[in-house]
């Protein structure tokens, strides 16, 4: 059917003003948030105590409840964390319970220095301070049973919330509880070698799985509070316009609308209607006469920046990255040199629950509920907007329905949206929702890209000159992030390539970074969607030029201490032996890629139904260190594979003409249903006692080039412009 | 404002609401049933999916003047229904949800597929569960989870 589009309104954000506040408040706080992820798996989390008591709960029941410093939105983390300290707690896992923290300095990461999800490190930096808060907690228990039973500590072992001593002594922890409070916070304990885990490892099913299947867990937008009223606005058709004049007449007029009003927002203005009622609240905006002043505004078109990207791709960038003879590539001949152009559009995140946030204003307090991905982040930005501190603001972190990045931002728009609504309606519960029109035409999306490669092969079929240009928006300019731009690189728009652990000689990476009046952030595996596209495309173009199998092609070209990337790639030759027997019409696609840590290689077997891609199987293979729960490794890879297939929907792009972004839902922004996401998957992960990697983004990357890779097999052509508007 | 004596999950409602109103937001605000998600509006996620009159139906673009007498059921009481609660079981076996927002949509949906036909193939799948977008793409599971219900319904 067709969708009713009248009078819906646009929307915008205004980063500036308030970023400089961010800078000055938090400056300190974010820059460490950045550095350590490059490391982040070799280095132990600083050397914090954390006290129990933040974490675990003991209930006289024998209920354990356990505190996640994480927000959920998918990954499977409020599972995988509380079984990392029930492990080494030795707890009865039937009788564990897990709930979100609030916002506190207690629950921030230990090595971003901040409370947030971001570049897969739940697991990664966590795993050791979940383990040894369970293994404290625990070796309070023992102490408290020891005194006691009057024995010593290690005449005790646990087993399943049970402290046994000498004698056939026993007790519960849940009898245990209060004495073991008393005792001090051990500095040090020993943690369990991997051969004595009873859950780290094993695959274990969600604690949220009951609740998600009946419609009782309550994500952020299901809140309902007494008194609260729903709040919407009207944002501007163009990225920073202004209300110039709004007749709300007809809007005030509907029956249960509370208040309409001209609102300052991130950039521009918007007009803000607050009523009782969602439904009441949206015919009200859709009734507003809005004139926008546009005066001075960049209104940018994505046609005029795909040219203007392609002409910059041709000249050389800020240096990425540069090893060997940068002339090299010009001593090749002709014949043995490949020059490729790929393009690839503004990619919105539109997880399933649209954006919200909650907030209530009580003068010297306020509290807010909010699906965050950067609880210390919207703390601080809701505080400041309502004229109060970080610590007057009561954070409650809520289940997010899918996030992929855009429930972290670095000027926190859309809570900040909310309290300065909120602090109109003092002592009433604001809750601001986001309509999915707002969040597809709202900005804050993938940056565009162009990239331009020259590639010269030496005899042998390698590659042995690269030069390498890529044009894109920044992430980090103008955050508090800015100063990790170094000699004009955004690290984030070159991982992947620049980084490349490709074994090529004379090796040349630039890059452009315009800037564009389009909101960008980062969307799940960041500069890896784009980066990982064209090296696993290309990589395998030549790969077929050598004819040489592309698995063995990828090993020859690999350095020898790329461990992960060999492991990856042989688990894959030995478990999609499939892919040497094809039925007819079908053609098997390759890739490879590590990122934050972890890598990945799959093979898809496709074929073309209705001129697009069907993707009937993938087989992955996949080094993540140790995997803390496989089957939650299965379960994101399964599905980062079905949200990488967005890059390759026909529907899959955010264009603007006019300085107007040109979708609005579903019906035009179309990720991938169940048709087009592969048919199945089967993961198969590399044995490890490696310290774990993440697991969230990783998946992404591979899927778009392999299926890409296939298809070139099938028709003889190469694909190089996404989104994939025709085989 | 009108007023509207809805049949929902077994037992009569009344609410006072203007009659453009979608079934979807009566669901939600005035009977506090929040199973039933809001995801796009225009019908293109199929997040609000209930049962009316035991079709699978999107909530999000139906007002609540059509709706008359018909019966809805709602995720919060499909679990009485025996296909319901195979659905549901078969959903945590398989360890289906992640981020979990579309997938009351995505049972409703599954149940009706069942009820309709009790062994549903790939294509009946696809066709039956090809208007429920899952962003975290729990789609492979869904299929599984969709296969050993129907095994276990017999």
């Amino acid at each position: 059917m067709q969708p009713a589009l009248k009078g819906e309104n646009d929307l915008s954000l205004n980063r500036r003003s308030f970023l400089q506040v961010t800078t000055a408040a938090a400056g300190g706080l974010l820059v460490s948030l950045y550095l350590p992820r490059i490391t982040s798996a070799q280095q132990p989390p600083a050397p914090k105590v954390y006290p129990p008591d933040a974490f675990i709960h003991i209930a006289t029941d024998g209920k354990i409840n356990i505190t996640v410093n994480r927000l959920e939105f998918g990954q499977g983390v409020q599972t995988s964390l509380p079984m990392v300290l029930a492990d080494e707690l030795d707890a009865d896992w039937s009788q564990v319970t897990a709930e979100l923290a609030p916002a506190a300095d207690v629950y921030k990461d230990p090595l971003f220095g901040m409370q947030m999800v971001g570049g897969s490190g739940s697991i990664a930096h966590s795993f050791q301070q979940y383990r040894e808060l369970g293994a404290k907690t625990r070796a309070m228990l023992v102490a408290a049973a020891a005194d006691r039973w009057q024995v010593a500590a290690n005449q005790c072992r646990t087993e399943n919330s049970v402290v046994y001593g000498p004698n056939n002594r026993s007790a519960r922890y849940a009898e245990l509880a209060n004495d073991a409070a008393r005792k001090p916070v051990p500095d040090k304990v020993a943690l369990k070698n991997a051969s004595e885990f009873r859950l780290i490892g094993k695959p274990v099913k969600r604690l949220d799985s009951p609740a998600k299947c009946d419609g009782s867990q309550k994500f952020g937008l299901d809140l309902d509070l007494p008194g609260m009223k729903i709040a919407v606005v009207a944002h501007p058709p163009v990225f920073g316009a202004r209300v110039k004049t709004v007749d709300d007449r007809e809007a005030r007029a509907l029956a249960g609308v509370r208040d309409v009003f001209e609102m300052p927002l991130e950039k521009g203005t918007g007009v803000a209607v607050v009523a009782d009622r969602f439904w009441t609240a949206k015919r009200a905006r859709d009734l507003l006469k809005i004139d926008w002043d546009l005066t001075g505004l960049e209104r940018p078109d994505t046609a005029e920046l795909r040219a203007k990207y392609k002409q910059l791709a041709t000249t050389t960038g800020n240096v990425a990255a540069t090893r060997g003879d940068e002339k090299a590539l010009d001593r090749i001949p002709q014949p043995n040199r490949i020059v490729a152009e790929y393009e690839f559009p503004y990619l919105a995140h539109a997880p399933m629950e649209p954006l919200n946030a909650t907030v209530n204003f009580q003068g010297d307090k306020a509290e807010a509920w909010v699906p965050s991905q950067f609880q210390t982040m919207d703390q601080m930005i809701i505080a400041q907007a309502l004229g109060l501190k970080p610590d007057q603001v009561t954070f409650h972190t809520e289940f997010a329905g899918g996030g992929f990045g855009r429930r972290a931002t670095t000027d926190s728009h859309v809570p900040k949206e909310a309290a300065v609504i909120a602090k109109r309606f003092r002592d009433t519960p604001i809750k601001l929702i986001w309509t999915r029109e707002d969040d597809v035409r709202g900005g804050y999306y993938r940056p565009m890209h162009a990239h331009r490669i020259e590639i010269g092969l030496g005899p042998d079929g390698l590659p042995s000159a690269w030069r390498h240009v890529i044009v894109g928006q920044s992430l980090l300019a103008g955050t508090p992030f800015a100063m990790m731009i170094k000699n004009g690189v955004d690290e984030t728009a070159v991982e992947g390539t620049a980084d490349t652990s490709y074994n090529i000689p004379n090796f040349h990476v630039s890059v452009h970074h315009p800037t564009v009046n389009v909101p960008v952030l980062w969307w799940r595996s960041v500069g890896h969607t784009h980066n990982a596209f064209v090296m696993e495309t290309l990589i395998d173009e030549l790969a077929t030029r050598a004819r040489v199998d592309p698995i063995a092609y990828r090993k020859k070209l690999l350095k020898a201490d790329a461990k992960k990337l060999h492991s990856v790639l042989d688990l894959l030759d030995q478990k999609s032996a499939w892919r040497k027997n094809l039925a007819a019409g079908r053609a098997v696609g390759i890739s490879s890629h590590e990122s934050f840590e972890t890598a990945v290689a799959c093979a898809v077997e496709v074929s073309i139904e209705n001129k697009r891609p069907k993707i009937h199987r993938a087989t992955v293979a996949v080094n993540c260190g140790l995997a803390v729960n496989p089957l939650s490794v299965e379960s994101q890879f399964q599905g980062g594979l079905g949200f990488g297939v967005l890059q390759l929907m026909a529907q899959g792009a955010i264009t603007l003409k006019d300085g107007r972004v040109e979708q609005r839902n579903f019906d035009a922004y179309t990720p991938a249903y169940i048709i087009d996401a592969p048919s199945a998957v089967d993961v198969h992960i590399v044995p490890s006692t490696e310290a774990p990697t993440g697991c969230g983004e990783p998946p992404v990357p591979v899927i778009s080039p392999a299926v890409v890779n296939a298809l070139s097999i099938l028709t003889g052509k190469r694909y190089r412009t996404l989104p994939l508007v025709s085989v | 404002m009108a007023t509207f004596h809805l049949n929902i999950n077994g037992s009569e409602k009344t609410v006072d609401v203007d009659p453009s109103t979608p079934l979807l937001w009566v669901l939600r605000e005035e009977l506090k049933l929040t199973g039933t998600k809001y995801g796009c509006g225009i019908s293109a996620c199929g997040a609000c999916t209930v049962h009316v009159a035991g079709i699978a139906t999107r909530s999000c673009v139906v007002p609540v003047d059509l709706i008359g007498d018909r019966p809805i059921v709602t995720i919060e009481a499909i679990g009485k229904d025996p296909v319901g609660r195979a659905v549901q079981n078969a959903w945590i076996e398989k360890d289906v949800v992640q981020c979990g927002y579309c997938q009351s949509g995505q049972i409703m949906s599954a149940v009706a597929l069942l009820k309709d036909t009790k062994k549903p193939t790939d294509k009946n799948i696809e066709e039956s569960m090809g208007g429920n977008l899952c962003r975290c793409a729990t789609y492979v599971r869904i299929r599984e989870a969709i296969k050993r219900a129907s095994q276990q319904l017999g």
